[in-house]
């Protein structure tokens, strides 16, 4: 253990930076720092989502409802599916990536780390754009999806998609300089020793899903792009009066869509192969074949997009492609539940709230792995596609495999993050709600699919007979917004606990070797990497983990808020569009570049 | 229901019974279980067949999971596991396993697939089925019939579909009969009216009234564009044609092997059957009122009136419902519809007495107007 110790910052270095206060956060460039915004941020933004998808479970809870009015009700399964996909699931997965990636490879911060605050508030700034649209009475109303021709002025003259529009490519910009980001760290950054084979699956799985973001981002912004043209500047991409054709707009977008899938449920997967070995005492079974798998889905990812479109009459040649391409995409799938049951096969399991998470996270999304088969054929997608079963699939993917494995990321990390850990006895109740919650929510779903129900209907007629599987989804869906308060009382009352130690689940990974939470500049010396599960050997007295050299003075970037003001200007840059006149976004664009020349001219010095 | 499980789907059936109590169609009248003509009851079959598969799947790969979680739990004093990196043959054996059970679903998948785009067959009817925000129009192209919202097919020959659309993406789902496929606005240009056609070919097995919708958000009132697929006989298809206007069908006992007729547009025979002389007052004044007022200018009644943003009214007491499925089909429920549409199907896009809608002035007819206007459709049987 001597070793460990030795790794631990004394305090002595701690720099001159402001540690508290207002100014102090929004100025910071710590990666740290910067995760604990993006984790609460959509963490606040899981809590509006979480809010629409109730207001809509209560307008289904019956047949012929008059809750809410069919515009609100489109508004509001619009906001929930745009809100959980770009403002919940990916920036959650990029706050684990910035608090947790630089610790795993024994790095000070990212490589880029003002670029990752202007990210941070390029996110932020688009998510209240598109928010805001709800005090015009005009948040978007066509669907996450947004197919054309219905997002043109012919059919949406209101100012719905042109939030939406505009909103999403903020967020584009703000994501792709987040992947950007985490590639350049990943690559340039890791610790001596620390060879691609020794990373942790979950930095793996980073790098895959950055990969995918900087790829299949700019394919939603292309096809944004000829929204926002047709729409402000009268181009004809998708009018199809004049010869614009639907299909360029589907097949953009699913494009973008099918990756997009993986983006959110790829770092799942990593906390998961991290919590697992963890909680087993035994390392990961089959480490390269389940990052080779991870690499393969994020290639074959590519290749399964009109899945999406098996009703839309490709033609038997082109179904065929992509229902033989989605069911390949199964076996690397397969292949990874395989290896993270025999990582647990002959383990010692402990049973705290993280491993919990992480095996509800398996037999959540192996349901939905499960379904996902049957609707990797065709013509059973002539049945039961765009139905709730389809709902139902993607829930028990999205909420049970990306919600729960992020959860198990919470309760894993949170020791690390603030120094404590969360309750167990609430964090079971937050466990048990969840699975129970989203079972009987998702669950019926199927049924109510195959039996008739279509998605996205603001109400269905008494006579198909479903109001009684409705019924019992709204109140699961009420069970799992409790589950939600159940955390959020955790949060609360396990502040200021006992003291976690650098280590408290036994860790392997370096994240591990570091104070809880770690000092401004995580390793008072960058640590040296023999094996996997350095910290393990460190444990049975092989030399894994070093100390290296004494520590010089450590240099680090200085606070700044130009990326704040730089942000304010890109996010102002694209909503000015709204004005429909053609100087105030130049107007933008031209204090943007000024915020830009003061970022690269400013003094970078101790 | 016997008749469900006993079918091909059986399997199915028996397999979700004991969380669906029932799974028939006269309770869920939009069942995908219960399918009642040659395409759907393919599909259903190997909708069954890959559910047997994923269930086993899921079963094995649980229950592992839960032994593992309770064989392989902390106990204490135990000596620590040993540091298992991995094993080749298991890898390989997992990665093949899933591999087999993919190809053996691919195959009848992949002849499904192909089933799903046959050809029309000689003597299939031809129907054209347009979708609008938000009602279905339908055009027979051979018998010289439109209606709207209600679609009438014969029994036991295959049924055309074709599917376009006037403005946004629909997508026309008959569950029992057909599945699904958009349907998307023709181009312009030459040949656009060929470009994204999509198609449905079906033969319905037994007369009935089959419920539908459109499966494909397009907007406001998306959950109220709803239709119905009445299957009859040959004869009595050949009667509704007749009153609907249209010209004569092929007699199906007269020509078994059935040749596609010509569209000689001669449709003007029928017109006396339709429309025909209504006996009570109201309905006369009705009558004389729906063709005086602006309701000619967008809908048409075979042998009153050639409108045609609006659906078709020919016949319309026969329809199932007002609004495609936002009302039952009565006379109080017409008299409201007619006084504000957009009340009970927002944004739908018809004028009401006092309100514009549709980009039309109000009607400003009197009450006593709506009731005999009302009485006056529903009088078209």
């Amino acid at each position: 253990m001597a070793t460990i110790e030795a790794s631990v910052p004394s305090g002595a270095h701690a720099s001159s930076h402001p540690k508290t206060g207002l100014w102090s956060w929004i100025t910071t460039v710590d990666h740290k720092r910067v995760g604990i915004l993006y984790g609460a941020t959509a963490l606040f933004f899981l809590l509006v989502g979480g809010l629409e998808a109730l207001l809509m479970r209560i307008q289904l809870s019956k047949p012929e409802n008059d809750f809410l009015s069919p515009d609100l009700y489109n508004q509001l399964f619009t906001m929930h599916g745009t809100t959980m996909v770009f403002l919940v699931g990916m920036p959650m997965a990029v706050a684990f990536f910035n608090y947790i990636v630089p610790l795993q490879i024994g790095a000070r911060d990212v490589a880029f780390p003002r670029l990752n605050a202007l990210s941070y508030w390029v996110f932020l700034f688009g998510g209240l754009f598109m928010n805001a649209s709800f005090l015009f009475g005009a948040a978007p109303n066509n669907g996450w999806f947004g197919y054309a021709p219905l997002t043109g002025t012919a059919y949406s003259p209101g100012l719905n998609m042109d939030f939406w529009g505009l909103g999403l490519q903020i967020l584009g910009v703000a994501s792709i300089m987040g992947g950007v980001n985490f590639i350049t760290t990943i690559i340039n950054m890791r610790a001596p020793g620390m060879t691609y084979f020794r990373m942790p699956v979950f930095t793996h799985l980073a790098l895959v899903t950055s990969f995918l973001i900087v790829t299949a981002l700019p394919v939603l912004a292309v096809a944004l792009f000829y929204l926002t043209f047709d729409r402000f500047w009268g181009t004809q991409f998708y009018v199809t009066a004049a010869g614009g054709n639907p299909y360029l707009w589907q097949h953009l977008f699913w494009i973008f869509g099918h990756p997009e899938v993986y983006i959110l449920i790829l770092p799942a997967f990593g906390i998961i192969s991290d919590v697992i070995p963890t909680f087993s005492r035994k390392p990961l079974f089959g480490y390269a074949l389940i990052v080779f798998s991870g690499i393969l889905i994020g290639f074959i990812g590519w290749g399964v997009w009109a899945h999406h479109m098996f009703s839309t009459g490709l033609g038997p040649i082109a179904d065929a492609f992509f229902s033989v391409s989605t069911f390949i995409i199964a076996i690397p799938t397969g292949v990874k539940i395989f290896n993270w049951l025999a990582t647990m096969w002959g383990g010692s399991i402990r049973f705290e709230v993280p491993m919990l998470f992480a095996a509800g996270t398996i037999a959540m999304f192996l349901m939905g792995g499960v379904t996902g088969i049957l609707l990797g054929s065709p013509p059973v997608d002539l049945q039961v596609g765009d139905t709730y079963f389809v709902v139902a699939h993607f829930h028990y993917v999205l909420f049970g495999g990306l919600v729960l494995g992020i959860f198990s990321g919470f309760y894993y990390w949170w020791p690390k993050f603030f120094g404590y850990k969360l309750g167990h006895g609430l964090g079971l109740l937050n466990f048990w709600l969840f699975i129970i919650g989203m079972n009987m929510t998702f669950m019926p779903m199927h049924f109510v699919g195959l039996l008739g129900m279509p998605r996205r209907v603001f109400t269905y007629p008494a006579e198909l007979n479903l109001a009684t599987y409705n019924l019992v989804e709204t109140v699961g869906g009420f069970i799992t917004a409790l589950a939600v308060l159940v955390f959020l009382l955790n949060v609360l009352r396990s502040r200021g606990g006992e003291r976690a130690g650098p280590n408290p689940w036994g860790g392997f990974s370096l994240e591990w070797a570091t104070t809880s939470p770690p000092a401004e500049y995580n390793f008072s010396a960058i640590p040296i990497v023999r094996s996997r599960e350095p910290l393990w050997d460190a444990e049975e007295g092989i030399l894994a983990v070093t100390t290296g050299e004494p520590p010089e003075p450590i240099h680090l970037p200085n606070p700044s808020f130009w990326p704040l003001l730089t942000a304010a200007c890109i996010t102002a840059t694209f909503a000015l569009f709204m004005t429909n006149l053609w100087w105030p976004p130049l107007v933008g664009f031209a204090l943007t570049l000024l915020m830009a020349i003061n970022w690269a001219f400013e003094p970078t010095g101790h | 229901m016997a008749r469900c499980a006993g079918r091909s789907l059986g399997a199915l059936s028996i397999g979700l019974s004991a969380l669906v109590a029932a799974c028939g169609a006269d309770r869920h009248p939009q069942t995908t279980l219960d399918p009642a003509s040659d395409i759907a009851r393919d599909i259903a079959g190997l909708q069954a067949m890959i559910f047997w598969w994923i269930l086993g799947v899921l079963v094995v790969v649980t229950a592992v999971l839960v032994y593992v979680l309770f064989r392989f739990r902390h106990r204490p004093g135990a000596p620590p596991p040993r540091r298992i990196h991995g094993n080749n043959t298991l890898e390989i054996l997992w990665t093949l396993g899933p591999a087999v059970i993919v190809a053996l679903i691919l195959v009848p998948t992949v002849r499904t697939i192909f089933r799903s785009y046959q050809e029309a067959p000689e003597g299939a009817v031809r129907v054209e089925a347009i979708g609008h925000q938000w009602w279905w129009e339908f055009r027979y192209p051979d018998l010289g019939v439109v209606t709207a919202n209600q679609i009438h097919v014969p029994v036991g020959r295959p049924v055309h579909l074709s599917l376009s659309s006037a403005d946004v993406l629909h997508n026309f789902w008959a569950p029992r009969l057909a599945g699904k496929r958009y349907t998307y606005p023709r181009l312009p240009g030459p040949g656009g009216e060929r470009k994204n056609f999509n198609v449905l070919l079906f033969t319905v097995e037994e007369p009935g009234a089959y419920s539908g919708q459109c499966a494909e958000f397009c907007g406001t009132s998306h959950a109220h564009m709803r239709f119905r697929v009445v299957a009859m006989g040959e004869r009595a298809f050949d009667d509704w044609v007749a009153d609907m206007g249209g010209g004569g069908p092929p007699a199906a006992e007269e020509d078994p092997g059935g040749i596609e007729p010509e569209d000689d547009g001669a449709s003007a025979t029928a017109q006396d059957t339709v429309a025909r002389i209504p006996s009570d007052a109201r309905v006369e004044q009705g009558r004389a009122l729906f063709a005086a007022r602006p309701c000619v200018a967008c809908h048409a009644v075979q042998g009153v009136s050639q409108g045609a943003l609006g659906p078709s009214l020919t016949r319309f007491g026969d329809r199932w419902s007002i609004g495609a499925g936002a009302l039952a089909n009565t006379q109080e429920n017409l008299e409201a519809w007619i006084e504000d549409p957009g009340a009970i199907k927002p944004e739908a896009k018809m004028p009401g007495t006092r309100v514009a809608g549709g980009g039309m002035p109000p009607t400003n007819l009197t009450d006593e107007e709506v009731a005999a206007i009302a009485a006056y459709l529903l009088s078209l049987k």
